[in-house]
């Protein structure tokens, strides 16, 4: 019997490592060439122009303080409504509903999250946006809050299933010694299981959060594209536009090298840090039994 | 010659335990050599350095030499490869591969590139004959090997490791989790094997040592306390701690 | 500590039916919801699908005709992105389950993998079409976009893979070791062989992903006008996220069955896919030999 020949495993063993660390050099290489296109705005366009509150690259203003502040806008209106519901659905899958209707939900749930978001952009285009100008007498139903809505319905899946695991990841003792104390269910829920499940509900909002201002396609759609500067709450019922809505309506339009070319690569990386930022803050969290795919698929 | 000659052998793991303090054996051939004693005591560890299958774990520091015929096992030159065909091992819990039968069987010749179907039948039966276990599933070596009860999955494991003819076989705990009949099966497997074989065993108590061991070493967390025929250190044993022992005075 | 802030049982079982009936009501609003929207689309679409839609070339500047090359733009923007993802991505979740020491390098891997996961997709299209249509001069190409979708799947490829992998039982490997087999050995044999339906669901859920994204190949491969078939990777395409959102924002007059109709095909795409993905995933955890 002979032995195996280390030639081959070795050129097996390295291929593997090298592949290995192929997501850092992606990192990398996406990170300068973001930041090499991006940072000549800086030496392009004067702070005080960038940060200004007009954004009208035709004539040479480009303050991208609008841009973040519809981003910010959206997603919270968005984070407002998915949380509540996100959780509550997240409550009832794991703590109220019979077995049964579990595996009816639970599909059901990750058939939404995979639902395509230019799809949920038409349904809002066609649908939501004429319901909601009649509805709230606004003069067009392309707006802010028509986009937080779609947002939240794309969000809802994520902080469903991820606060699902970890509500069920509560052990089952938690909730026993709590009912023999004399609890009822409902302040079992609220008083043991969720608070047991914290950091994962947490982790949950986060990870939505982070996919809703990634979010392009139906914002580009739906929340009319005007880059005003939002200044009250009602905001929210005005169309504005978002990061992410402007790199890619404004990207086809501009010449490679111009001041706008970089100044949207420049945007791009404020988007980078700031999921960068959320996405680490999430899975930094201890969350032990949340399955590390699920996480990043949902 | 002895088959396995060890010499100041030490084994500490990264985490600063030491599971072996300066060991000095000699294995016989042609025997059952019994590691027993409390746990912790290093018996496990001793085996797998053995087979070198300690390369596996968080081990930091190994020192001495382990002969096997004469040639260190330990040397960083070793094929490790080829050492461990030589040396057949049997786990505490049963593992099948996820294969059939026959596929767990000739699953080693395969690895070491033996295509001859003839060969691979020969040494299926060989095997299985030997392991006690060729009447119980002649009729069936192409169903999944799961589907076998618990001794008889056990029994193929130490058919799997005969398969490949090996010089030596180590068992470690190997009846752990068996029934009074499958273990008489395999310690009658053992008493006929030893003929062929140098088997080390690390039984899973002090009656199983008593009952199969011609010679017999006693492991005190690391150290190697004593030595000696199993005729002798069962009924006299020289140490106080190996009396203390197997008289059942602690455990 | 459990404290009863309300003296009577009758109030507080009140309160929890209240409560419970609130949280019923929520979640069935969920449910609502994406029944609304499968509903929709199915309804509205089901009448634009026909042969010559599926088949067929668009006509009329799109708003008659079939969606065909979009069809096969998609099909192969996803097969491109499989090419590049799916033999990186399961080598590389190799060596993070088989080779990998946990020490920091590695765990620099997994955060970058996590970086990559969490990057918004049109920031994909942006590096896109600086590196690969723009700099490497692909030019907008299923080239340039199945590369871009290829890094945004990776993440997802790689974590699947990983955990399809950790779930064969160690013991496979050491016994697998004992009896004289290399790393590779065992995992060619044993470890790939056993994990392959969990890596299988894992690619077909991450290439369902990219087979769903627009904003990734707005400007690396996507096409509007282009009624016939590309003739190489260098060529744009068609893709029907991309046909979807430009019927429904930029064509005027268009006729809203062949927008549902679009939006229809691309729904049944998508959760095909995922379809495909559940019965393996199911069907492998029947037949498990562990």
């Amino acid at each position: 019997m002979k032995s195996r020949t280390t030639a081959s495993e070795n050129l097996i063993t390295a291929i593997v490592k090298g592949t290995g660390y192929s997501a850092v050099i992606f990192v990398v290489v996406i990170f300068i060439f973001l930041l090499s296109q991006g940072l000549p705005t800086l030496r392009e366009v004067p702070l005080s122009n960038l940060f200004s509150t007009r954004w009208y690259p035709i004539e040479g203003y480009y303050g991208i303080l609008p841009l973040l502040l519809g981003s910010l806008i959206v997603t919270l209106g968005a984070t407002l409504i998915a949380v509540p519901v996100g959780i509550s659905t997240a409550i009832y899958i794991s703590e109220i509903s019979p077995r049964w209707a579990r595996e009816i939900l639970k599909p059901l749930v990750e058939v939404l999250g995979g639902l395509p978001s230019v799809v949920l952009g038409f349904l809002g285009i066609l649908i939501l946006a004429p319901y909601i100008r009649q509805l709230l007498y606004i003069s067009t139903g392309l707006a802010a809050i028509t986009g937080s809505i779609l947002l939240a319905a794309i969000t809802i899946p994520t902080i469903v299933s991820v606060s699902e695991d970890a509500l069920d990841a509560v052990p089952r003792s938690y909730r026993d010694a709590a009912l023999a104390l004399g609890a009822t269910q409902w302040q079992t829920i609220w008083k043991v299981t969720l608070p047991a499940a914290r950091s994962g509900v947490l982790t949950a909002i986060m990870l939505g959060v982070g996919r809703t201002i990634g979010e392009t396609m139906v914002v580009m759609m739906v929340t009319g594209n005007a880059p005003v500067m939002p200044t009250s709450l009602s905001a929210l019922f005005a169309p504005v536009r978002t990061m992410t809505a402007t790199i890619a309506a404004e990207m086809g339009e501009v010449a490679t090298g111009s001041t706008h070319y970089h100044v949207l690569f420049f945007i791009g990386i404020v988007l980078f840090f700031i999921a960068l930022v959320i996405n680490i803050t999430a899975s930094a969290v201890v969350f032990k039994s949340r399955k590390r795919s699920e996480r990043i698929l949902s | 010659m002895d088959k396995f000659v060890i010499e100041h052998l030490t084994v500490s793991y990264s985490d600063g335990t030491e599971s072996l303090k300066d060991i000095s054996l000699n294995i016989p051939p042609n025997a059952i050599n019994v590691l027993f004693g409390p746990a912790g005591g290093g018996k496990s560890t001793l085996l797998r350095v053995l087979n070198r299958l300690n390369d596996l774990a968080d081990v930091a520091f190994v020192s001495g030499r382990v002969l096997l015929d004469g040639i260190d096992i330990l040397d960083p030159k070793t094929d490790v490869i080829a050492l461990r065909r030589r040396i057949g091992m049997v786990f505490a819990r049963p593992v099948v591969l996820p294969f059939t039968i026959r596929g767990n069987l000739t699953y080693g010749l395969e690895l070491a590139g033996v295509r001859d179907k003839s060969r691979l039948t020969e040494a299926v039966e060989r095997s299985l004959i030997q392991a006690a276990l060729w009447d119980e599933v002649k009729d069936r070596l192409d169903e999944p090997a799961i589907a076998l009860s618990g001794g008889q999955q056990q029994r193929l494991c130490l058919a799997r490791s005969l398969a490949l003819e090996p010089d030596v076989i180590l068992l470690d705990e190997p009846t752990s989790g068996l029934d009074p009949i499958s273990t008489g099966k395999v310690e009658t497997s053992l008493q006929e094997l030893k003929q062929i074989y140098t088997i080390v065993l690390v039984p899973h108590s002090v009656q199983q040592a008593a009952r199969v061991a011609d010679n017999a070493a006693f492991f005190l967390q690391g150290e190697l306390v004593e030595f000696a025929p199993g005729k002798e250190i069962f009924t006299h044993p020289r140490d106080k701690r190996s009396e203390d022992y197997i008289v059942g005075r602690f455990g | 500590m459990i404290t009863n802030s309300t003296p009577s049982s009758a109030k507080r079982n009140l309160i929890q039916r209240l409560g419970f009936g609130l949280i019923t009501l929520i979640a069935m609003l969920t449910v609502f919801l994406i029944l609304m929207v499968v509903g929709y689309i199915v309804v509205l679409g089901i009448p634009a699908i026909s042969i010559e839609f599926l088949t067929g070339f668009p006509s009329d500047g799109m708003r008659a005709g079939g969606i065909f090359p979009a069809i096969v733009g998609t099909i192969l923007l996803t097969l491109g992105t499989a090419l590049f993802a799916v033999p990186l991505g399961i080598s590389a979740a190799i060596y993070l389950s088989e080779y990998a020491p946990e020490n920091r390098w590695t765990r620099m891997i997994r955060v970058a993998i996590i970086n990559l996961a969490g990057i918004p997709s049109v920031v994909y299209g942006l590096f896109g079409l600086g590196l690969f249509v723009i700099f490497l001069r692909f030019g907008t190409s299923i080239l340039a976009g199945s590369l871009t979708l290829a890094i945004m799947t990776l993440p997802v490829i790689i974590t699947t893979t990983e955990e399809a992998l950790q779930a064969v039982p160690q013991s496979f490997r050491t016994v697998s070791v004992s009896l004289g087999a290399t790393r590779w050995q065992t995992i060619r044999r044993i470890v790939l062989p056993q994990s392959q339906p969990g890596i299988l669901t894992g690619v077909i859920l991450g290439l369902e992903r990219a087979a769903g994204e627009t904003a990734p190949i707005l400007f690396t491969a996507a096409a509007f006008f282009l009624p016939r078939l590309p003739h190489s990777p260098l060529d744009s395409t068609m893709a029907l996220p991309y046909h979807l959102f430009v019927i429904s924002t930029q064509v005027p007059g268009m006729p809203i069955h062949i927008q549902y109709g679009t939006a229809l095909v691309l729904l049944v795409f998508i959760l095909g896919m995922n379809l495909i993905a559940t019965v393996i995933r199911s069907r492998a955890r029947a037949r498990r030999q562990w």
